[in-house]
């Protein structure tokens, strides 16, 4: 014990980690690539998309409009309260659109999609992984990354904006609830406001973070899932559910850091 | 001997500390079903996942057809995988598909099949092994049998050149397990695909097998003909098969080949010596590849078992009655010669005839042919020659019509 005390070299350590981290990447990366290539690999899956479009995104519905809802509606209530220190409360519309289109919309929805959508893929695939199903794939010669991650990821590239989308319009009707019907601001006050302010530029940059997120979102909960068995902390069962809090906690740590990169490059 | 197919060349494999594989040297001739015996955990599986690719050696190289596989081009590669056939010790089902989809799959991803082409293949398929009714349910409500069955009619239904079976049959009771041992052998001769199979089933494999390697610590201990293990004088390779001999009787009511081998002799030095007669009778099912086709693989094990279960009724608890290959069964008989003998099945062939022996679907007009030898005992020979013989003498000597 004292001998490997000894022999510790935190900057052996530090190049250790460095280096996995860096594979790790790469890794994530070539897997990403993979995926992106066999959603346009012939035959088409359109079948599976359509699939897969169904659970991301048509069943995400309910859930984006609950969260899109009252997102727009506490954006209404705290926006009313600091604009009337000003004697701005006519500005209202103008602040809840600007912060959903920019900001709160591709997060918020990112993060939902990730604990209803992302969680059960990791899951998922970890548990194919685990029950030697991938491997019956490979022996058939069809090639796994293409039959579960590729689906999936071209139907994030098409929900994730959607989704988006939806939640901003919810969100913006929710605004309305609280500051027109509640506290009384003229609803064509607002909606004046909320035309004016926002640009083709706000929705553009919402779109894009939504795909990017897309991606992030996607190609970490199947990673995650496929590469179940290489997990030194825990076998079976246990692997998957350590992969499952792993795809969740990354995604959504990744998802505010890319936003963060995403706007200092929009703005 | 013409080139394997498959040769593992000092095939090395370490996971972790954990040598598994150590020196492997196997060959697999195209044609064949080769069997790999030897205890649990000793690597078995391992060794087949390296044919299919699932598994790279850590050293040494596996050549098909004398070229090695690690330095083929990745089309050639794949080409090559798509010969290849992979049933799983686990099953390794689509759990959220239902058994239809799962054995639908391969066919709908890697062929340009009709959709009612594939339904076609799939339905005839899962007819073939009794599980016709269950094709909308799904793995997890499924027994443990049912789902090895799914699993053999996935990995049959792309036909494919070689077949990779991980224990086809644990699990499965002796009627069924029979029945896979049945279709493994029948689709082998239709297809001439090549087998290779794990499997603890002894002396039941040996009947479907051409060569046999015995896996013991990492390396390949016995390699040969089944008849050739079956004969072998070390005490390892003995220890293991009689281990797992004396399980099965208790199941089948049925002795071994090995038993049946050595009660002829020991009635054979008796004949010789005293002068006591004895008697061997082969029982030869005709028409068993008929009876499948018609009743399915379960039903013509029934079939076959109602009578063997007869068979021993009207035997002594001296004589032993051995199961001696797929359709064949031996009764050696002490102290009866083969007048006594053939007034046996004379009778037998009276009692039977007409009854109704558990066909799979009452009503039709399905007949059960089984023709009965009895060997020529001479003071030389093995049990295999008087099998021979009796095979020869069989044609026409006492035919059972068992029939609805």
């Amino acid at each position: 014990m004292q001998k490997a005390l000894l022999s510790f070299n935190p900057v052996a350590a530090l190049g250790r980690l460095t280096i996995s981290l860096v594979q790790e990447i790469g890794r994530i990366g070539l897997f990403f690539v993979r995926g992106l290539f066999h959603i346009v690999s012939v035959p088409l899956q359109f079948g599976k998309i359509i699939h897969q479009i169904y659970f991301i995104g048509a069943k995400s519905v309910l859930v984006i409009c609950l969260t899109g809802a009252f997102t727009g509606m506490v954006l209404g209530l705290q926006g009313y309260y600091t604009l009337s220190k000003f004697g701005s409360e006519g500005f209202l519309g103008a602040a809840v659109a600007l912060s959903l289109i920019r900001e709160l919309g591709p997060v918020l929805t990112a993060i939902m999609i990730i604990a209803r959508a992302g969680s059960a893929m990791t899951a998922e695939i970890g548990i194919m992984r685990i029950s030697e199903q991938i491997d019956a794939l490979k022996t058939m010669g069809i090639n796994p990354v293409r039959f579960l991650v590729s689906p999936r990821l071209a139907a994030g590239l098409i929900s994730f904006p959607l989704l988006t989308a939806l939640f901003d319009v919810i969100g913006i009707f929710g605004g309305y609830v609280t500051g027109s019907i509640l506290l009384g601001i003229n609803s064509g006050i607002y909606f004046s406001r909320v035309e004016s302010s926002v640009r083709m530029t706000d929705v553009n940059g919402g779109f894009t973070k939504a795909i990017v997120f897309s991606v992030v979102v996607i190609t970490i909960c199947c990673f995650q899932g496929y590469y179940t068995h290489t997990r030194k902390e825990g076998f079976g069962a246990k692997g998957v559910s350590l992969s499952t809090t792993s795809a969740v906690v990354i995604s959504c740590v990744l998802v505010l850091i890319v936003d963060y990169i995403v706007t200092s490059f929009l703005l | 001997m013409n080139q394997p197919l498959i040769q593992f060349d000092n095939v090395n494999k370490r996971f972790g500390d954990h040598n598994v594989l150590k020196g492997v040297c196997l060959r697999v001739f195209k044609g064949e079903i080769t069997t790999i015996i030897g205890k649990s955990g000793v690597g078995k599986s391992v060794l087949l996942k390296h044919i299919i690719g699932l598994m790279e050696p850590d050293s040494g190289q596996i050549l098909f057809n004398g070229e090695p596989m690690a330095a083929m081009k990745r089309g050639e590669r794949r080409r090559l995988e798509r010969k290849f056939s992979y049933m799983f010790q686990g099953s390794a089902l689509f759990d959220s598909m239902t058994v239809y989809e799962n054995v639908a799959l391969p066919l709908k991803e890697k062929s340009r099949l009709k959709e009612a082409e594939i339904e076609k293949r799939v339905l005839d398929k899962l007819e073939a092994l009794d599980l016709l009714n269950i094709d909308e349910k799904y793995p997890s409500q499924l027994s443990g049998g049912m789902k090895k069955r799914v699993a053999l009619a996935r990995a049959l239904i792309t036909e494919p050149e070689i077949v990779l079976f991980d224990e086809p049959t644990t699990g499965l009771d002796p009627i069924r397990k029979n029945a896979v041992h049945g279709m493994i052998s029948e689709y082998q001769k239709k297809f001439g695909f090549t087998g290779v199979v794990v499997s603890h089933e002894i002396p039941d494999i040996f009947y479907i097998s051409q060569r046999v390697a015995m896996l013991e610590e990492g390396s390949i201990f016995a390699e040969g003909t089944p008849a050739e293990i079956q004969d072998s004088s070390d005490p390892v390779v003995q220890n293991f098969i009689h281990g797992l001999m004396a399980p099965d009787r208790e199941t089948t009511g049925m002795e071994s080949r090995k038993a049946c081998e050595v009660h002829f002799l020991q009635e054979r030095s008796r004949l010789n010596r005293h002068g006591t007669p004895f008697s061997v009778i082969v029982f030869t099912f005709d028409n068993i590849d008929e009876l499948y086709e018609k009743t399915g693989h379960v039903g013509g094990q029934n079939v076959m078992n109602h009578f063997i279960d007869m068979l021993r009724a009207r035997l002594r608890i001296t004589d032993t009655c051995c199961r001696y290959g797929l359709n064949r069964v031996v009764a050696i008989m002490d102290g009866v010669d083969n007048e006594s003998a053939g007034r046996l099945c004379h009778r037998l062939a009276q009692e039977m005839t007409g009854v109704h022996l558990a066909i799979a679907e009452p009503g039709s007009d399905k007949c059960f042919r089984i023709s009965a030898g009895i060997a020529d005992v001479k003071a030389e020979g093995n049990l295999e020659d008087a099998v021979t013989a009796a095979i020869y003498r069989a044609a026409g000597l006492y035919e059972f019509q068992v029939c609805e």
